[in-house]
């Protein structure tokens, strides 16, 4: 990437967040620039209404926080997103296309990449051999490009490249040749959100991205995630770390009881007196 | 006791066609539940269709033995189509129910009066595979080392389906190794994984049944051409079990699985038989206190049944597995 363009996508990734600090926090606002947007969306569980949203816009070049108390079905919508799940009603579209019905496989071709909450690091594949599996359009993955091995040989090499670049920015690069299954539940964290990357998403959707991990590795996951902003993709997370969530967000949206009570920026919303009652409230109360 | 006898026993079945056959079954079984987790129990019914499809097309419609060949594996080509669609988007255990029972329908399908035009119901269908003993080049005669010998017609059976075991596995190794082959692996350990990375697991899964199913069909059209006749009786779900015994055997997962599975599966399998027969004529260790020559039939299986047993569990790889692989599971 040449030094003019990424001057241009940075001032493009300060312009929206600007924008985006301008919005009013309210649930369900409408934001200057939208990467996905959903209507709509429910899911019943028998008669147990998980998710309820009415509308909800996750902003492009910002990092969304998803929070709110256990039960609140963040997970959930995270899996109706993703198309991991089927709503019981609900449109949505990511990035102008109407993705609902769409398996989950065509949504994370169209760029819109998701890691899970247990994390599914794939323990029989080595590091490097999950990163490869991620790449697209590969030849050798079709039944017949199979049998071109000159050519998805040379494909590899390049992904390998990019792989290993990758796993050397999460600190990964020297367990490359080992089984997954030898890496630490951080370790493991940091190998899905690089495994994500390979797929070029313009949305990475992290569930509980720092759950298990070892505080020392929580500063370098944070930046990594500040990082993916930083070169343009949108980042939307579910966390139930107040600090992480106040240190890296630009946006934050509180559901409660499968709805959305508030959004806004993160001081908005640490301010804002429903969610402290629902979410804040209920921690200080134990503690 | 002749222990020369035993062994030859054992080595001359090890070699010979079950072997073969059982191995052709196995490097199917093995892409569909070694690589891909496939949970297949209706082996025996791919071999089933891919056996029926030839023997019909000759015996009904007269058509050359290796136009019959490729109808036999289509049908199981279909076969595998027809089984996937429904079960490849559900839940793991429900293509092993599906499979299960469909094997079953089958053997019972091609045994009633309905059918009987068609398939000649339980008397089944004979004289479809001469052409394939035309062909053979081996001059008349018995081939072999010692006593473990075969006449020149076993042997052309024995060659010709040995050498399809390699072929195919030559193929598997193409595969397996690609791409397509990774896939595959991370599917067996984390559909879900895979999905989130833009993979289309079902037609992944799909692929990998009826490739499977296909080589399993061929593995059919063998066992019958050894025959010369197809009866549904062939086709036991027992089949299925063996196949998957042979294929823990030799160890799952890896190409040469099926190979050592299938030899080492049926060397025990006639080598225990052998030793067993020798055993109660001989007096040997007083077995012939307990056990009487109409015994030895299924006792030989007790014997290769707890073989897999202590197998399992002081080596659950298998002869070729890797410990890691099975530990990693």
């Amino acid at each position: 990437m040449s030094g003019a363009n990424e001057s241009t996508l940075s001032s493009e990734v300060a312009a929206a967040r600007a924008a985006l600090r301008m919005v009013t926090g309210e649930p369900g606002v409408a934001k200057p620039d939208s990467i996905l947007i959903a209507d709509g969306m429910q899911r019943n569980f028998g008669g147990l209404a998980a998710v309820d949203v009415a509308h909800l816009e996750i902003p492009r070049h910002a990092i969304t926080a998803l929070i709110g108390p256990n039960g609140a079905g963040k997970t959930t919508l995270f899996n109706l997103l993703s198309g991991f799940d089927t709503p019981t009603a609900g449109h949505w579209s990511f990035d102008g296309h109407q993705i609902e019905g769409l398996r989950a496989y065509r949504i994370a071709q169209l760029g819109m990449v998701r890691t899970f909450q247990l994390t599914k690091a794939l323990n029989g594949l080595t590091v490097l051999e999950n990163m490869l599996l991620a790449a697209r359009d590969q030849t050798g993955e079709s039944l017949v490009g199979a049998f071109r091995p000159r050519k998805w040989r040379r494909q590899d090499a390049e992904h390998r490249t990019r792989a290993m670049d990758l796993l050397h920015r999460f600190k990964l690069d020297s367990k490359a040749d080992d089984f997954a299954a030898t890496l630490s539940g951080g370790q493991k964290k940091l190998l899905e959100m690089a495994r994500s990357l390979m797929v070029e998403p313009s949305l990475v959707m992290l569930d509980e991205p720092m759950a298990g991990v070892n505080p020392a590795l929580v500063e370098s996951l944070l930046e990594h995630v500040q990082g993916l902003r930083d070169e343009g993709r949108t980042v939307l997370f579910v966390e139930h770390d107040m600090d992480v969530v106040m240190t890296i967000s630009d946006w934050v949206v509180c559901m409660a009881e499968g709805s959305v009570i508030a959004e806004g920026t993160p001081e908005s919303v640490a301010a804002n007196a429903e969610v402290i009652d629902a979410y804040l409230g209920r921690v200080a109360g134990e503690s | 006791m002749d222990w020369t006898r035993i062994l030859s026993d054992g080595l001359r079945s090890g070699l010979g066609i079950n072997a073969a056959v059982y191995a052709l079954a196995a490097v199917g079984l093995n892409l569909q539940y070694g690589y891909t987790g496939l949970m297949n129990y209706g082996q025996a019914g791919f071999l089933l269709v891919g056996a029926y499809g030839t023997a019909v097309t000759v015996d009904q419609w007269g058509l050359p033995l290796p136009l019959a060949f490729l109808f036999g594996i289509a049908a199981a080509v279909g076969f595998g189509l027809l089984l996937g669609l429904p079960t490849l988007r559900l839940r793991a255990d429900y293509l092993a129910i599906v499979t299960i029972s469909a094997a079953e329908i089958l053997k019972l399908l091609v045994n009633t009066r309905q059918a009987q035009g068609l398939t000649g119901g339980p008397q089944g269908i004979n004289g479809f595979a001469n052409d394939f003993f035309e062909w053979n080049p081996i001059a008349q005669g018995r081939y072999g080392f010692g006593a473990v010998k075969f006449s020149h017609r076993d042997l052309w059976v024995i060659l010709v389906t040995w050498a399809l075991v390699v072929v195919v596995t030559f193929v598997m190794r193409r595969l397996v190794h690609s791409p397509w082959g990774r896939v595959l692996r991370a599917i067996r350990e984390d559909e879900d994984a895979v999905r989130s990375l833009g993979k289309n697991v079902v037609a992944y899964k799909m692929q990998s049944l009826v490739l499977g199913g296909a080589i399993g069909g061929l593995a059919g059209i063998m066992l019958v051409m050894d025959k010369q006749f197809v009866e549904p009786k062939l086709f036991e779900s027992a089949l299925t079990f063996f196949v998957y015994a042979l294929l823990i055997l030799g160890g799952l997962a890896r190409l040469m699985g099926p190979i050592a599975g299938g030899m080492l599966f049926w060397f025990f399998v006639s080598g225990s038989q052998g030793f067993l027969i020798e055993a109660v004529d001989n007096k040997f260790l007083g077995i012939h206190h307990v056990l009487q020559t109409d015994d030895i039939g299924p006792v030989r299986f007790m014997i290769v049944g707890l073989l897999i047993m202590v197998l399992v569990v002081f080596r659950p790889q298998g002869a070729f597995g890797s410990r890691d692989d099975v530990r990693l599971r």
